[in-house]
């Protein structure tokens, strides 16, 4: 009987091993790439399921890699915020992957891209599961140097250049991430998060946790693209090719960004009234600073890159309130994030590949030509602008009412007029690209193949029913165990330590 | 102490040299820079002075070691370090290729 806990380091492995697999002999056989990338992320979202259901009815399971004790080895801890991010993470890795066989196939050498995509799975499903603080910034790096390579995958002028960027200010990002750590071992001794949680506890508030709060603010920051940080983003995301766009925007910024940001200072520093202003102010000018540079932009790609800046914005804001509905609303928002901008990122990728532009001034009336495409754009833009009765509402509607609960007015403000700037540019959008006058340039233009659609339609069906996860049985499952954890503030220590073997 | 300071200048010239220098490669050299200056910290952090190797024997009696943890650690982020110069190198050589000049004030095409 092996146990239950065994489920863990194979969110790591499977992907691993798929990218090793596909890098010996995907370039031989040309099948390989497809079958076994979109098996891997299959197994894995069947896997994290299975993590959910596991966590609901056992607990907080926790593995020691080689059998080392706890506080000495590497532990890699599976609790509801680690289950719901593996659950987003694997749900758009999969949808991606699906995408991907008819995208990729205008590019060369699919099987490097499939390398490198679930290379970068393996490391976002390691900093989640992580629960060793130096484990969880390779897995990082891991990540980020996939995501490095991926941006520059078209190797032209502007994807290069924009790769460039990336990898500059993420890698100083990376530097402050490995002081901040190098800071805290210092103090703590020791590198396992809920050890380190328990030992700070005990020690008095010093003047080296505030340095370490500083440096991780601004690494993760960088990670998160919050906005004085956010520089780099706009360019990097459009410049990936479509199904990378949606994994950056819709999950890396969030497994590397936000959520070790919460993990950190939740679990192991604990929170504090100023650390959760800091976290509101800077959500709230991610939020209203985004949604205004988005406005302007006539590159599809690059609006919805802005639109990204705008959304972790108020995932942030409501995290960072720090009250349960306004962690729930967060979370919730974290999601749905991921669903509808994944969606509209492969939607763009969709007008690509059958237009070849991105310039919206030169679409018009592909609504016609692509029913698919464009009834799925249409969801994802009205759920991104916070119409009922889809997903992006209920989130921005809880954050909105956490806000006024907390009796923060003047950020409930803001995010009522953030909502209403995007349903400004996406009206834009949507009037440009697939509404409007059908142009003559495309008549010729045909709805895209069957796997693209079908990632398509997938998503805007979980962003029409997305709002269901807020009935109170689902809710129990998904979001609450996530909360908890966030609420538990650095009980976390205990949870991990009593949590099964 | 003042070996301390040391590695703080060091890190602030890789820091310089990525926020002021124009040249792909100078930049790229400020980031190897200032890794080496947090790796060089790392290692400094876990220092005792008059420390030794912690390696267990019966006939000596340990009084002072070095952390080795620290030294683990910082193998595997000169590693990470590697991966990250590498990839930086190779994108330079083909910005090289396709616009012909290392000056990132010729290179700004992305705007907006």
């Amino acid at each position: 009987m092996i146990a239950i806990s065994h489920i863990i380091p194979l969110f790591v492995a499977i992907s691993l091993l798929g990218a090793f697999i596909i890098s010996i002999i995907g370039k031989r056989l040309k099948w390989i790439p497809d079958v076994i990338g979109n098996i891997t992320t299959l197994i894995l979202l069947g896997l994290s399921v299975l993590a959910m259901w596991t966590i609901v009815t056992k607990g907080t399971l926790v593995y020691s890699v080689g059998s080392w004790k706890l506080p000495i080895g590497i532990a890699l801890v599976l609790d509801g915020l680690t289950a719901f991010m593996l659950i987003t993470v694997n749900l758009i890795a999969f949808s991606v992957s699906i995408y991907s066989i008819s995208y990729m196939e205008r590019f060369t050498s699919k099987w490097k891209f499939y390398t490198l995509f679930l290379l970068m799975v393996a490391g976002m499903n390691g900093v989640v599961v992580s629960g060793d603080i130096f484990n969880l910034f390779v897995f990082l790096e891991i990540a980020s140097v996939a995501s490095y390579a991926l941006v520059a995958f078209g190797t032209e002028r502007h994807e290069l250049e924009a790769a460039f960027k990336y990898t500059v200010m993420s890698s100083v990002g990376s530097l402050f991430l490995l002081l901040g750590i190098v800071f805290l071992y210092s103090y703590t001794s020791t590198l396992n998060m809920a050890d380190m949680a328990n030992i700070l506890a005990q020690k008095s508030a010093s003047n080296i946790i505030i340095m370490v709060i500083v440096l991780f603010i601004t690494g993760f920051g960088l990670k998160a693209a919050l906005v004085p940080f956010h520089a780099w983003l706009p360019d990097a995301h459009p410049s990936a090719p479509a199904p990378i766009s949606a994994m950056l925007s819709g999950v890396l910024i969030k497994s590397l960004g936000i959520y070790t940001l919460c993990r950190i200072f939740y679990n192991v520093i604990g929170i504090n009234p100023t650390l959760s202003s800091i976290l509101m102010i800077l959500g709230t000018l991610s939020m209203v600073i985004g949604v205004f540079l988005a406005i302007g932009q006539w590159d599809f790609k690059r609006l919805l890159a802005y639109h990204s800046i705008s959304q972790i914005g108020y995932v942030i804001l409501g995290i960072g309130l720090g009250t349960p509905l306004g962690i729930i609303g967060g979370l919730f928002h974290l999601f749905n994030h991921s669903v509808f901008k994944s969606l509209l990122f492969l939607n763009s990728g969709a007008v690509e590949y059958a237009t070849g532009t991105r310039d919206l001034k030169k679409m018009g009336g592909l609504i016609a030509k692509m029913p698919v495409t464009g009834t799925t754009s249409l969801v994802a833009s009205m759920s991104i602008a916070g119409i009922p009765p889809f997903n992006g509402f209920w989130s921005k509607l809880i954050i909105i009412i956490a806000a006024v609960q907390a009796n923060r007015l003047g950020y409930a403000f803001w995010a009522v007029l953030a909502s209403i700037l995007t349903l400004a540019s996406f009206t834009k959008v949507m009037k440009y690209a697939f509404f409007g006058k059908p142009r003559k340039r495309w008549s010729e233009v045909k709805e895209v193949p069957i796997f693209m659609k079908l990632a398509m339609v997938t998503l805007a069906i979980i962003c029409v029913i997305g709002g269901v996860l807020l009935i109170s049985n689902i809710n129990q499952i998904f979001l609450k165990p996530a909360s908890d954890v966030l609420l538990e503030g650095t009980k976390y220590a205990d949870i991990v330590f009593k949590g099964i073997q | 102490m003042i070996i301390y300071l040391l590695c703080l200048m060091l890190f602030c010239c890789g820091l310089y040299c990525i926020l002021v220098k124009r040249n792909i490669i100078k930049i790229i050299l400020g980031i190897i820079i200032a890794e080496y200056a947090v790796n060089l910290f790392f290692i400094l952090v876990a220092y005792r002075m008059e420390g030794r190797a912690p390696i267990l024997s019966s006939e000596v009696e340990i009084v002072n070691m070095v952390d080795p943890l620290p030294q683990a650690l910082v193998l595997t982020s000169i590693v990470i370090g590697l991966a990250t110069t590498t990839l930086l190198v190779a994108i330079a050589m083909r910005i090289y290729e396709k616009y012909g000049t290392f000056d990132i004030t010729k290179i700004k095409e992305l705007k907006g």
